[in-house]
């Protein structure tokens, strides 16, 4: 290890590594300047398993893997694409859909029936722990797949089993018909059926009966119009090409690339410089420069996204309905609309997305007025606390406008607001659950289904799932309850639009913003279009030639 | 020599378990609600919970937890992430590019460092010295997370130069922009370094006596100057390797490449314990065989250093 040699072997070695970390690349894909196919920006989904799959990644892949019992129409009224026909009995209990013939997946079987039971139990069943397998409950049989365990959460027995594997509600009538019954009456159930959780799996995604194949997830297999090719590459893309003669709608192109980002900039970089074809949403810091680096290509379309504050109803001080409704008209929506978002969101004056039919304008009324005056008076009468706050998850793009509202607020009302900021949505929940004074809440909705009790039932009902504020009142659920159960649509949007006026009088809640998909597309594709749950639509994008 | 090596092996082992021990420690500390933090804010159902909960061995005590991870370990098993992702699948995918970036980073620097240092020593306060000294006090006082951007705005996107992100399979010309990037961090030090190990060593006396000796002035500088002024350099860059592969958590980030840092930092949002003192582990081991390496380098370099 001495002389002359070692110094010079040192040397050649970093040569030698550099060249074997260099070797085996170098050829990645240039083709795709000629060919048929484009390439869509997302982040790493955290799923891919239909009934896993509740974030808006994993559901736009799946959304180019899988085709859906039931898509929406311009009205988000729900129309059969995979099925020929959904009808349901009398009573909106027992629900019947019809197959369309001749749908294969991509490994080569055809779809069934069965299929959709296998898969549906699979999500509904509670120890396979999946993610959205709460939209099940509405499917009769439901309780008695979930286990409870005896000494609850932190103890050390460990649950039972539940009391049965699949749900009694599913039954495959033959390999064409599905026959669902629910647990209650349910006149809108159709427009569940169109989410990612209700999608069919194969025979081949089971090793065995209710036991997921291992490495499945990976080399997802469809009934969709593009399948999957090779694997999924974990943060770095996957890649899926056109299905030959697709029995259903046939897309214009013939192969997507999902190129995933860890960085909203680094996409929006690459769509500047061309790499990229289309980034569905473009990140608030490169808005200003958006119009001006994409001219016509940087386009706005509305979605689901739904953005207030809540009241939490353990802190006394916002118990006085003059209080909440102060604060909500002390704030000028608009302003922070323009000057935050620069025009990316719109100002929320209703308790639901304007997406979802039976949507009304402004039914928060003069609550959600810009009117500092009055606010003020308010405030005063109903003698509101000197110190406000409103808390947020730091590690979403919520400082700039939660210091904005409350320097609204500070100079409406006179009184000190802070925003405060915990490092995750995790550790604000669990302030919350500990009943701390965290005082106003950050909180947002995107819609699963388009209907109106997709925002009512989980953000306002006392059970509701994200209805973090403890509000209650049963003259609400009940209403949100009749919809359910109403006869038909219509009539359940009636009652559903009852219960909504009874928000407007309480208040649980300050509505603020409506989101808007901000994406822009790149000079090789036309006709690029984002619906209202953030997805490409895949049907009418096309490559210009 | 031999010995030294074994002994030294020896000890990284003791090191690997502290530091893990260490690692999954603090990690568990951090640890509040992994699985709310995985959903973000989507609601979580008490059975998903439940079924989650059992599955990762969440409501454990510390040690049953550390225990389960190291008889996965010994067995070979590096255990799954909280998404069911097999983190020896993760790991394996992540260290490439980071090691490719981070040699082609550390390679970049020396040579600019060495030479310039090398040069600026011999002229002394004149021109280049000047020029590189205000240089390298510009780079220093640029933080990465404005030089990383910046350097993407105009030389991947207004000028067109370089591809502005990277993926996994990068290219070394992927990857040049990035790795210059993350070079600067340690570039400006490693110059500083050296340009001052050589003037030192200039009034050294063997230097004299080499020139006495009627030796030309470029074997002088470049083998008997260099050789004794690179130790501290050598330390340096050493040191730097390990904390370019873990501190390019901001270029991983902006240049898009899925590699350790970008990892590493995922695994602390998600308070994925296993996936954290995965990568963590791997670092450690990297660190200690680099340390190893530049000590034995020390001997190659200086005559006067032996290892018994």
């Amino acid at each position: 290890m001495l002389g002359k040699s070692p110094w010079k072997m040192a040397v050649g070695a970093t040569a030698i590594a550099l060249l074997a970390a260099g070797c085996g690349s170098g050829d990645s894909d240039e083709s795709s300047g000629t060919s048929n196919t484009v390439v869509i920006g997302i982040a790493e989904p955290q799923h891919l398993i239909p009934s896993n799959t509740t974030e808006s990644n994993g559901a736009e892949v799946l959304n180019s893997l899988f085709y859906p019992l039931v898509d929406f129409d311009a009205k988000n009224n729900p129309t059969p694409v995979a099925a020929e026909s959904i009808t349901a009995d009398k009573t909106n209990t027992t629900w019947t859909v019809k197959l369309k013939p001749g749908f294969t997946f991509h490994n080569g079987e055809p779809v069934i029936a069965q299929n959709y039971v296998d898969a549906w139990n699979y999500g509904a069943y509670g120890p396979n722990g999946q993610g959205g397998s709460y939209f099940f409950s509405s499917i009769a049989g439901y309780a008695d797949l979930q286990s409870e365990d005896p000494d609850g959460e932190e103890g050390p027995k460990t649950a039972p089993d539940p009391k049965a594997k699949k749900l009694t509600g599913l039954k495959a009538v033959d390999d064409s018909t599905l026959e669902i019954k629910l647990a209650a009456p349910f006149a809108s159930f159709a427009s569940l059926l169109g989410y990612t959780v209700f999608y069919p799996l194969p025979k081949a995604a089971f090793s065995a009966d209710g036991v997921l194949a291992e490495g499945f997830e990976d080399a997802v297999i469809g009934n969709g119009p593009f399948k999957i090719k090779g694997k999924w590459e974990h943060d770095a893309q996957i890649v899926v090409e056109k299905v030959a003669d697709f029995k259903g709608q046939v897309p214009k192109v013939d192969g997507i690339t999902w190129k995933i980002y860890q960085d909203d900039a680094a996409q929006y970089a690459d769509l500047v410089a061309g790499n990229l074809d289309v980034q569905t949403q473009i990140p608030i810091e490169s808005l200003a420069s958006a119009s001006a680096d994409l001219g016509d290509r940087f386009q706005k379309s509305p979605n689901s996204a739904f953005q207030f504050v809540g009241f939490p109803t353990f802190q006394k001080e916002f118990q006085d309905v003059r209080v909440r409704q102060a604060i909500s008209m002390a704030i000028n929506r608009q302003e922070i609309t323009d000057q935050v978002f620069l025009g990316s969101q719109t100002p929320a004056t209703s308790f639901v997305s304007p997406v979802v039919a039976g949507y009304r304008e402004n039914t928060c009324g003069k609550n959600c007025e810009y009117n500092p005056t009055e606010a003020k008076t308010l405030y005063t009468e109903a003698k509101g606390p000197a110190e406000l706050k409103i808390t947020y998850n730091a590690d979403g793009p919520h400082k700039a406008w939660v210091d904005a509202t409350c320097n609204q607020i500070k100079a409406s009302l006179g009184v000190n607001c802070t925003g405060v900021g915990e490092p995750k949505f995790a550790d604000l929940l669990t302030k919350v659950e500990k009943k701390e004074p965290v005082g106003l809440i950050r909180l947002g909705w995107l819609m699963d289904y388009p209907l109106m009790e997709n925002y009512l039932g989980p953000l306002y009902a006392t059970d509701g799932s994200s209805n973090y504020y403890g509000y209650s009142n049963t003259a609400f659920d009940d209403l949100v309850a009749a919809g359910r159960s109403a006869a038909t649509p219509e009539e359940a949007i009636a009652k559903w639009q009852a219960a909504e006026d009874i928000l407007a009088k309480d208040m649980p809640v300050i509505p603020l913003r409506n989101g808007q998909n901000v994406f822009g597309f790149s000079e090789k594709v036309t006709n690029v279009n984002v619906d209202l749950f953030q997805k490409v639509n895949l049907y009418e994008i096309e490559v210009v030639s | 020599m031999f010995r030294y090596i074994v002994r030294r092996l020896l000890q990284m082992v003791l090191t690997f378990f502290g530091a893990t021990f260490v690692v999954f420690a603090l990690t568990f500390a951090n640890q509040d609600d992994p699985l709310q933090a995985l959903a973000g804010e989507r609601p979580i159902t008490e059975s998903q919970r439940l079924a989650l909960t059992e599955r990762y061995h969440l409501n454990e005590s510390f040690l049953t937890q550390y225990w389960y991870y190291m008889k996965g370990l010994l067995t070979g098993d590096l255990g799954t992430s909280l998404t069911g992702q097999k983190i020896s699948a993760m790991l394996a995918n992540a260290w490439p590019v980071t090691v490719k970036l981070a040699l082609l980073a550390i390679v970049i620097a020396a040579t600019i460092a060495v030479t310039a240092g090398v040069y600026s020593a011999i002229k002394r306060g004149g021109l280049f010295d000047n020029v590189t000294l205000i240089a390298t006090l510009v780079v220093l006082a640029m933080p990465i997370v404005v030089l990383a951007p910046l350097a993407q705005l105009i030389f991947g996107i207004k000028l067109g130069w370089f591809p502005p992100t990277a993926t996994r399979d990068a290219s070394l010309w992927d990857l040049l922009l990035p790795a210059l990037v993350l070079g600067s961090l340690v570039i400006a030090t490693e110059l500083r370094v050296t340009r001052t190990s050589v003037v030192e060593n200039l009034r050294a006396d063997y230097v004299r006596t080499a020139r006495a000796k009627g030796l030309t002035r470029r074997r002088v500088i470049w083998v008997h100057v260099l050789r004794n002024s690179l130790i501290p350099v050598v330390t340096l860059i050493g040191v730097d390797l390990g904390g370019l592969m873990s501190g390019a958590i901001v270029t991983e980030k902006i240049f898009n490449i899925p590699g350790v840092g970008f990892n590493i930092a995922r695994a602390i949002t998600t308070e994925d314990g296993p996936l954290v003192v995965g990568f963590v582990s791997v670092l450690v081991i990297i660190f200690l065989v680099v340390n190893l390496l530049v000590d034995l380098l020390y001997a190659a370099l200086d005559p006067r250093i032996r290892y018994e």
